[in-house]
C-alpha cells in the first residue's frame, strides 16, 4: 500500500496543449505532483505556468492531453469537478468577494452546508483549521479590510476547507514581506508532512532551492526539464528557463545629481474609496538620479504616482516643479513640462487598446507640432513618429495599424517606454516598468531607463521587484501604509531583510545602525 | 387621521407595482445584471394579465401569465446579455421599446374593456388594527404578497447560501466561478425570476390596481422602479420605503385633482416624478461614494472565464 501511493501519484498531466485564440500557451506539457511534495513550477512570464494550473483547476479546456488524478483519468469541465477531485489552487489575484465576510467566502459555493448558514458551525471549522496550519484569521472580519497577506491566508484556507488534496499556489510570494513569506513556508511545510501535494509557482530562485523538492521548469509553453532540487543547481535552473545565459548585471555609470527639479511636500491622497492612500510624504527627484521607491502593493504606491502627474487630486501638501507649484495642475500641464508617466497598468491607463500603434505613439503629444497643425492631424508625421518608435525600441508588431490590444506585454511596454522616454523628458514617473516581462525586455527597459538618467531625467521608480531596485536605485525610499519609512542613502548597504522589516511597518530609525540611515529624503 | 388613513392605504396599492418591479430589479442586478426594460416588461406583463383574465375569469391565472410571460422576456435578455455578451443597457432599452410598441399593438381591441379583477381580502384580526390595520392588512392579496415578498427576499440575500451565492456572482464572476459556481446558469435563473416579478408589478397594474388596459398604462414606473433600486441601496426593505413613497405621492395628489383645486391636473400629475427626481439628488448628494461602494461590483459587465485581462 506504501508503496502505492509512493509511485502513483497524485496529478499526473500528459501531452497538454492550450491555445489562446491561435498563440500556444502551453505546448505538449507533462507534469506531476507526488502525495508529500512541494513542486516547484519555474519560469519567466508567459512561460505558461499559470494556464498549466488553469487547466488542472479547470478553468481553461485544453485542446489537447489528459488529466490523470490518482491514476484515474478525468476530465474537468470548471473548477467545480477539480475541486471534488481534491485540486485547490490560490490565484495571484486572489478569488475572493471582497465585500464579502471571510466565512462567507469560505463556504462560497461549496454544497451541502445547508440552506440557512450555520455561520457559528463554519467559524469553528475554519478556527480549527487555521490553527492547525497556522494561518491566524478573523473569519468575521470582510475580505477588503484584510491586508494582501491576510487574503491569501483566506484563499488557502478557503482550499484546505475544501479538503484540497493539492494545492496549486500561483506566485504566492510576490505579494509577501520575507516574515510573511516565512510564515507561509511553515505552512508549506506542515501541509507537506500530512501528504498534501503542493504546486509552488515562482520567480524566486532561492525559494525554489530552499523550500521545494522537485523542480519543473517550463520555457515558451514547453517543459524544459524535471529535475531533483537537491540534484540541481540555481545557474542550471536559469539556464533551463532562459535557454541561454543572460548576465544579470547591469551598468550603471557614477553620476553627481542635479540640483532639486521635482519637490513633494507632506502630500496626502486618497485612495478610489476615499480614504488615506498616502499620508504626508515628502521627498524630491533631482536629475541624473533614480529614487526607488520599495513596497508591498497597495501601500498607497500608485495613487503617490498618479498625485505626481496630476491624475489623482492632492487633499493636503504642495508639488513644486523647479520652483512653479503644480499642486493642483492638470496632467496636460505636467505633460507641458516633460514630467512623463509610465503606468503599472498600461492597457488601461498607458494605452488605448483598441485603437493601432500610430495612434497610440502621439497620445501624448497629438495636439503639438508636428502632429497637428492648425487644430488637423497629420497622420502621415504620426505615422513617422510611430515607425521611430518601432526601430529604435525594436518593437515587434505586424504593422503600425495593429490595435495595441493584440501586442504582447513586452512589445507594449516598449511601444510606452518609446513614448514617454522622448526629448522633451524632464521627470519620469515609472510603476512597475517591467512586469510581466520576459528577461530580454525587461533588461532593455532599465538599460533605457538608465540611459533616461544619464541624459539627466529625474526618476521615480515604484517596483516590488526588489533586486531591480537595488541595481537601478541611487536612493531607496520604503513604503508603508502611505508613508516613507526611511529613505536609503546607499541602497546596497542595507540587507533584504532589514528592508523587509521596514516594509512590513518599522521605521528605518528601529531598523537600521546610524551610519545606514538617511533621513534627508 | 380620518383624512390620513385612505390616502396612507392608496399609498400602498399604489407603490405595489413599483415594489414589485424594484423587488425584481434588485435580484437581476444582485446577479450583476442590469436590465433597464423594466418599462417594457411591466407593460407586456399588464397586457398579458388583463387578457387572460378576461378570457377566463380568473385573476389569478391573470397574474399567473403575467408572471411566466415576464420570465419568458428576462429569458430573451438573459439569452444577449450572458450568453452572446450584448451591452446590458442597449439590449435594456431595446426591451423597453419593444414591449411598448408590442403592448400598444396587441392590446387596441381591449381598450375600454373592464374586469372584475382581484378583490380586497381584509386579513382577519390585523384589519382590525387602528390605522395600521386600514393601512396595510385592509388590502389585496397581491399586497399581502409583496410584504412576504420583501421580507423573504431580504432573509434570502443576507442568511442564506443560495442568497450569498448571489452576491459573490454579481461582485467577483470570476472568484465565484473558481469556486466552481455556475455563473452562467444562475444568471439566468435570477434574470428569469426578476423579469417576472417585473411583469408581475405590471400585471397588478391592470388587474388589480385599475382593472382596465390602457395602452401605455404603466406610465413610467418601470424607469421609477430603475431608480428606486439606488434608492433602496439593493436593500428590499427600503425598496418597499421608496415603492409606498411614490405611491403616497401619486395618492395624494389623486386626492387633490378630485377634490378640485385650482393646480391644472398636470403639474399635480407631475409631482411623483419630481419627489423621484428630488430624493435620488438628495441620496446622491448625501451617500455618494456609498452608492458605488453597495453596487455589486460586477454590475452590467460580461463574464467570460477563457477571457485574459
Amino acid at each position: 500500500m506504501q508503496g502505492e501511493a509512493r509511485t502513483t501519484p497524485l496529478v499526473e498531466m500528459r501531452g497538454i496543449t492550450k491555445l489562446f485564440s491561435g498563440v500556444t500557451a502551453n505546448d505538449d506539457v507533462d507534469f506531476s505532483v507526488k502525495a508529500g511534495e512541494v513542486h516547484a513550477l519555474l519560469g519567466e512570464n508567459g512561460a505558461g505556468k499559470s494556464t498549466l494550473m488553469n487547466v488542472l483547476y479547470g478553468l481553461y479546456a485544453p485542446e489537447k492531453g489528459q488529466i490523470f488524478i490518482k491514476g484515474t483519468q478525468r476530465v474537468f469541465r470548471s473548477p467545480k469537478d477539480a475541486i471534488a477531485a481534491g485540486i485547490g489552487m490560490v490565484h495571484q489575484h486572489f478569488m475572493l468577494v471582497q465585500t464579502q465576510t471571510v466565512w462567507e467566502n469560505m463556504i462560497l459555493g461549496l454544497e451541502g452546508t445547508g440552506f440557512f448558514l450555520p455561520r457559528r458551525k463554519i467559524q469553528d471549522r475554519i478556527a480549527e483549521i487555521s490553527e492547525h496550519y497556522g494561518l491566524q484569521i478573523d473569519p468575521s472580519a470582510f475580505v477588503w479590510q484584510l491586508s494582501t497577506g491576510e487574503q491569501q491566508r483566506v484563499a488557502i484556507l478557503q482550499m484546505l476547507y475544501r479538503n484540497a488534496e493539492v494545492l496549486i499556489l500561483d506566485e504566492p510570494t510576490a505579494v509577501l514581506t520575507p516574515q510573511e513569506a516565512g510564515y507561509l513556508f511553515k505552512t508549506m511545510r506542515r501541509m507537506k508532512e500530512e501528504g498534501h501535494g503542493i504546486v509552488f509557482i515562482t520567480h524566486k530562485m532561492h525559494e525554489v532551492m530552499n523550500e521545494t523538492s522537485r523542480v519543473t521548469v517550463l520555457r515558451k509553453g514547453r517543459n524544459a526539464g524535471t529535475v531533483m532540487t537537491n540534484e540541481t543547481t540555481p545557474e542550471a535552473l536559469a539556464e533551463m528557463m532562459m535557454g541561454e545565459k543572460v548576465p544579470i548585471d547591469l551598468f550603471k555609470s557614477p553620476l553627481q545629481p542635479g540640483p532639486e527639479l521635482l519637490e513633494v511636500e507632506n502630500i496626502s491622497v486618497l485612495n478610489d474609496r476615499g480614504l488615506p492612500a498616502v499620508e504626508g510624504l515628502s521627498f524630491c527627484l533631482r536629475p541624473h538620479e533614480i529614487l526607488g521607491v520599495a513596497g508591498i502593493a497597495g501601500n498607497g504606491q500608485r495613487e503617490l504616482c498618479e498625485a505626481v502627474v496630476g491624475l489623482r487630486a492632492v487633499t493636503e501638501g504642495k508639488i513644486y516643479l523647479q520652483e512653479e507649484d503644480m499642486t493642483h495642475a492638470s496632467p496636460r500641464a505636467f505633460i507641458d513640462r516633460g514630467v512623463h508617466y509610465v503606468p503599472s497598468d498600461r492597457k488601461q491607463v498607458g494605452m488605448a487598446a483598441d485603437l493601432d500603434v500610430n495612434v497610440n505613439s502621439v497620445l501624448r503629444s497629438y495636439w503639438q507640432a508636428p502632429f497637428s497643425r492648425h487644430g488637423v492631424i497629420d497622420w502621415s508625421s504620426c505615422e513617422e513618429h510611430s515607425r521611430n518608435i518601432i526601430d529604435n525600441y525594436h518593437v515587434s508588431v505586424p504593422s503600425g495599424r495593429t490595435p495595441v490590444r493584440n501586442l504582447s506585454g513586452g512589445n507594449l511596454q516598449k511601444l510606452l517606454l518609446g513614448r514617454e522616454l522622448s526629448r522633451d523628458l524632464r521627470v519620469l514617473i515609472a510603476m512597475h516598468p517591467t512586469w510581466g516581462l520576459d528577461i530580454a525586455a525587461t533588461r532593455y527597459v532599465r538599460e533605457q531607463i538608465l540611459c533616461a538618467r544619464e541624459q539627466g531625467c529625474a526618476i521615480l521608480l515604484v517596483s516590488e521587484d526588489l533586486d531591480e531596485l537595488m541595481a537601478m536605485s541611487d536612493r531607496l525610499a520604503v513604503i508603508f501604509k502611505g508613508q516613507f519609512m526611511g529613505v536609503l542613502a546607499e541602497p546596497s548597504a542595507v540587507s533584504f531583510e532589514k528592508i523587509g522589516l521596514m516594509m512590513a511597518g518599522s521605521r528605518a530609525s528601529e531598523v537600521l545602525k546610524e551610519e545606514e540611515c538617511c533621513h534627508e529624503a | 387621521m380620518e383624512t390620513l388613513t385612505p390616502i396612507l392605504a392608496a399609498a400602498v396599492r399604489s407603490g405595489t407595482p413599483i415594489l414589485y418591479a424594484t423587488l425584481g430589479e434588485i435580484l437581476m442586478e444582485k446577479s450583476g445584471i442590469t436590465n433597464l426594460g423594466l418599462e417594457g416588461i411591466m407593460l407586456m406583463g399588464a397586457l398579458s394579465g388583463f387578457v387572460v383574465t378576461l378570457s377566463t375569469g380568473s385573476p389569478w391565472l391573470g397574474l399567473l401569465f403575467a408572471f411566466l410571460l415576464g420570465g419568458c422576456l428576462g429569458l430573451l435578455h438573459a439569452f444577449l446579455c450572458v450568453s452572446l455578451g450584448s451591452n446590458q443597457v442597449v439590449c435594456g432599452l431595446a426591451m423597453t421599446m419593444f414591449g411598448s410598441g408590442a403592448s400598444a399593438l396587441m392590446g387596441r381591441n381591449h381598450i375600454g374593456v373592464a374586469i372584475s379583477g382581484l378583490h380586497s381580502f381584509p386579513l382577519p384580526g390585523l384589519a382590525e388594527l387602528p390605522v395600521l390595520g386600514r393601512v396595510f392588512f385592509n388590502q389585496d392579496a397581491m399586497v399581502y404578497l409583496s410584504f412576504a415578498l420583501v421580507v423573504v427576499l431580504y432573509v434570502y440575500l443576507n442568511f442564506t447560501r443560495p442568497g450569498m451565492n448571489l452576491r459573490a456572482i454579481g461582485d467577483n464572476p470570476k472568484a465565484a466561478d473558481a469556486m466552481g459556481l455556475p455563473v452562467a446558469r444562475l444568471r439566468y435563473f435570477y434574470c428569469i425570476v426578476g423579469s417576472g416579478l417585473v411583469a408581475l408589478g405590471g400585471g397588478y397594474m391592470s388587474v388589480v390596481y385599475n382593472k382596465f388596459w390602457a395602452e401605455g398604462m404603466v406610465a413610467g414606473r418601470g424607469w421609477i422602479a430603475v431608480a428606486m433600486v439606488i434608492f433602496a441601496l439593493w436593500n428590499p426593505f427600503q425598496a418597499a420605503l421608496g415603492a409606498y413613497l411614490f405611491g403616497g405621492v401619486e395618492a395624494f395628489q389623486l386626492r387633490l385633482q378630485t377634490a378640485g383645486t385650482p393646480i391644472p391636473a398636470p403639474l399635480l400629475m407631475m409631482l411623483p416624478y419630481a419627489m423621484t427626481i428630488l430624493v435620488l439628488l438628495i441620496i446622491a448628494v448625501g451617500k455618494g461614494r456609498s452608492i458605488l461602494l453597495r453596487a455589486p461590483a460586477a454590475l452590467g459587465i460580461p463574464f467570460h472565464r477563457e477571457e485574459r485581462d
